[in-house]
C-alpha cells in the first residue's frame, strides 16, 4: 500500500499521540495516526465497547493495526514500514509510550505473577481481575490506581519506597495541587476497602509450583536490604517498578538519548519536543515517564509545532509544572538494582540466571551488557530484552563496580525491527527496494 | 457471548476479549511451557511486550494471547516450546 504522503505521521495513539494528531489536524495538517493496537487510546484509555473517548474528527486519520517495525529516512521525509503496508510522511512524531519496568525476584516467572500495568489492562480493557487475593507491589504512584481498581480483591499494597519523599519537593507538589488530591483520593479508596498500604516493603520471593500461591514480603532498611520477612498467601501478584520507555524507533532513527532521573533511558527532546534528528518529534513517555497528563501536553506541543504553529505558552507552563512533579516523583520512588539470589531468573525468555550474568563479568571478563548478552544470552529471546534489559544493565554495572550508564541501556534497547513481523512483511519491503 | 475451545474444553468469553483475558477469566493461568526449562507460563505484561503468553489459535502457533481477540468457534491450544516441534528434524 503506497498512498500520497501525509504531512505528519504520528506513531502511537495513546494520550500523547492522540493529542499530537488533534493539535496538528487543528492547524490544517494532513495526519496519519498509526497504532499497532486494534483500537486507539494507548495504555491509558482502554474503553471497552460503547465508551469511545476518541474525538470524531480524528477517527478518519487513525490507522489501527499498523505496527511500525522500521522507519527509513529519505531525502524528503520518512517511510514507515508497518505490518499493514508502507506509510510515507514528511514529519514523524514518535509517541510509542512505555511499559512496566521489572526487577527480578525468585519466583517472578510463576503464572499468576503479572506486571502492575498488565493487571490494570486485564481489568480495564477486558473486565477480568487477575485474582481474588492480589498482592500489589513495586514502587511508584501507579500502584495506587491498580489497587483501587481491584478493590476488595487486594490483599495488600507493598511499596518499596515511601510517598513521604514528596516532602522534600514542596514546590513541585504545590505547582500540581491536582496530583495531591488524586493521591489522597486513592489512599482513601484503599482505606475504604480496608486494603493495607505498607511502605518500604517489597516482595522478595513468590512461591508455587505451577502458579503462585504465596509471596515473601520484607521490610527494607535504609540501604534497601531486606530485614524482617513474612509470607502472605495470594493467588496473584501485580508488580511494577516504574516504566521503561519504548525506544526502538527513536534509536533506529539515530535520535539522541539520555539517562532520566528514574534511571530509564529516554529520547532527548528540545523545548518544542523535537528530537535531535531533523523532522522527528517525540511526545509522551518516550521522552520521560510522567503520566498521561504530561503525555497529553507534550503531544499538543509537538503536534502544533510540527504543523508549523507556535504552541500556546500555557501549554509550556503546564509542561514545566508536570515535569517538575515527575522529577519529584522519580526522586521519591528511587529504584535500586536489588540483590536477587544467584539462581533467580533474570531473562524470562532464555531463562538466564543472575549467576550466569555475574559470571560473564567476573569469570569471562565482559565489561558491558552487550558483551554479557553474547556470552549468557540475556535479552536474546523473543522479547528482545524489553523485560530484562533494565535489570541486566543494573546487574552488569554492579558486577563491574560502577553505576549504570546510558550506553549500557542503549546496548540492550537497540532493536533493528521494532515489532514482530512475518517473513511476508519483510518480503514486501524487499520487492519495493 | 463467544464460545471457543481450549485444549478440548469449552470456554465462553465476552465479545472483544482477548484469548488471554478469556482464559484468565475461565481460571487458567498458564498455557505454554518454556523451551529450555519446560516451565509453565501464561500472561505477564498483558500488552504484547513479554511474549510469555504464546498460544496456538486455529493451528497457528506463536500468537500472543493478550493481543489476539477471541472469535466464536476458535480452536485454542497450549503451546510447547516454539510450538513448531513438528518441524524439528
Ligand atoms: C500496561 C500499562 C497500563 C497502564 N495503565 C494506566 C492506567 O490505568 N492509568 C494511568 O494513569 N496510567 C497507566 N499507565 C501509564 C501510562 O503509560 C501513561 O500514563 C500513558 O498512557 C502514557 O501515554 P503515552 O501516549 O505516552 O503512551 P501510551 O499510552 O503507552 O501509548 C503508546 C501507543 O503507541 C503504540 N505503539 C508502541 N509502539 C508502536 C509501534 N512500533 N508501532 C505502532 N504503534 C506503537 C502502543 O500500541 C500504544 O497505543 C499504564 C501503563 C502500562 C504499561
Ligand atoms: S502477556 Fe506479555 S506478550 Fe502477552
Amino acid at each position: 500500500m503506497t498512498t500520497s504522503p501525509a504531512d505528519i505521521a504520528v506513531i502511537g495513539a495513546g494520550p500523547a499521540g492522540l493529542a499530537a494528531a488533534a493539535a496538528a489536524r487543528g492547524r490544517g495538517a494532513r495526519v496519519a495516526l498509526l497504532d499497532s493496537a486494534g483500537r486507539p487510546g494507548g495504555q491509558y484509555w482502554r474503553h471497552r465497547d460503547g465508551h469511545n473517548p476518541i474525538p470524531a474528527s480524528l477517527r478518519q486519520d487513525i490507522l489501527a493495526g499498523h505496527a511500525v517495525w522500521h522507519v527509513e529516512v529519505e531525502a524528503d521525509g520518512f517511510v514507515l514500514h508497518t505490518t499493514a503496508g508502507e506509510v510515507r510522511a514528511r514529519t514523524v512524531i514518535v509517541a510509542t509510550g512505555a511499559y512496566d519496568r521489572q526487577l527480578p525476584f525468585p519466583g517472578w516467572t510463576l503464572p499468576g505473577v503479572f506486571t502492575a500495568g498488565g493487571a490494570q489492562a486485564m481489568l480495564k480493557g477486558h473486565g477480568v481481575p487477575v485474582g481474588d487475593r492480589v498482592v500489589v507491589a513495586g514502587t511508584g504512584p501507579f500502584l495506587l490506581p491498580v489497587a483501587a481498581a481491584l478493590r476488595h480483591r487486594v490483599t495488600g499494597v507493598f511499596e518499596a519506597g515511601s510517598p513521604l519523599g514528596f516532602a522534600r519537593h514542596p514546590l513541585a507538589v504545590a505547582r500540581n495541587p491536582g496530583k495531591l488530591v488524586e493521591g489522597a483520593r486513592y489512599l482513601r479508596a484503599l482505606h475504604g476497602h480496608r486494603i493495607p498500604f505498607h511502605t518500604r516493603t517489597a516482595v522478595v520471593a513468590a512461591h508455587g509450583d505451577d502458579r503462585v500461591h504465596a509471596v515473601t514480603v520484607a521490610r527494607l532498611d535504609r540501604n534497601r536490604r531486606p530485614v524482617s520477612e513474612r509470607e502472605i498467601e495470594c493467588d496473584a501478584v501485580a508488580v511494577g517498578y516504574g516504566f521503561t520507555p519504548q525506544l526502538e524507533l527513536p534509536l533506529q532513527l539515530g535520535c539522541d538519548t539520555r539517562l532520566d532521573a528514574d534511571g530509564s533511558l529516554v529520547a532527548t527532546a528540545d523545548e518544542w519536543q523535537r528530537a535531535s534528528v531533523p523532522g522527528v518529534y517525540l511526545a509522551g513517555e518516550v521522552c520521560g515517564v510522567g503520566g498521561a497528563q504530561l503525555s497529553v501536553v507534550e503531544g499538543a506541543i509537538a503536534g502544533a509545532h510540527a504543523a508549523g504553529a507556535r504552541p500556546r505558552r500555557s501549554l509550556l507552563r503546564k509542561r514545566a509544572a508536570l515535569r517538575a512533579f515527575a522529577a519529584a516523583m522519580h526522586d521519591t520512588y528511587r529504584v535500586g538494582a536489588g540483590r536477587p539470589a544467584d539462581d533467580t531468573i533474570v531473562c524470562r525468555c532464555e531463562e538466564v540466571t543472575v549467576r550466569e550474568v555475574r559470571e560473564s563479568v567476573v569469570d569471562l571478563g565482559a565489561t558491558d551488557p552487550r558483551g554479557v548478552k553474547l556470552l549468557a544470552r540475556p535479552g536474546m529471546g523473543l522479547c528482545q530484552g524489553r523485560v530484562c534489559g533494565y535489570a541486566t544493565a543494573c546487574l552488569v554495572a554492579e558486577a563491574c563496580g560502577r553505576p549504570v550508564t546510558a550506553a549500557d541501556l542503549r546496548g540492550l534497547a537497540a532493536r533493528p525491527i521494532a515489532a514482530p513481523v512475518t517473513l511476508g512483511n519483510l518480503a514486501e519491503g524487499v520487492e519495493d527496494a | 457471548m463467544t464460545t471457543f475451545s481450549f485444549d478440548g474444553e469449552e470456554v465462553t468469553a465476552e465479545p472483544g476479549q482477548s484469548v488471554g483475558a478469556a482464559l484468565l477469566a475461565a481460571g487458567y493461568r498458564s498455557w505454554r511451557t518454556t523451551r529450555h526449562g519446560g516451565a509453565p507460563r501464561g500472561l505477564f505484561c498483558g500488552i504484547g511486550v513479554c511474549f510469555d503468553c504464546l498460544v496456538v489459535v486455529n493451528g497457528r502457533p506463536g500468537l500472543r494471547a493478550c493481543l489476539t481477540e477471541v472469535r466464536d468457534g476458535d480452536v485454542v491450544s497450549s503451546q510447547e516450546g516454539a510450538g513448531r516441534d513438528h518441524l524439528a528434524c
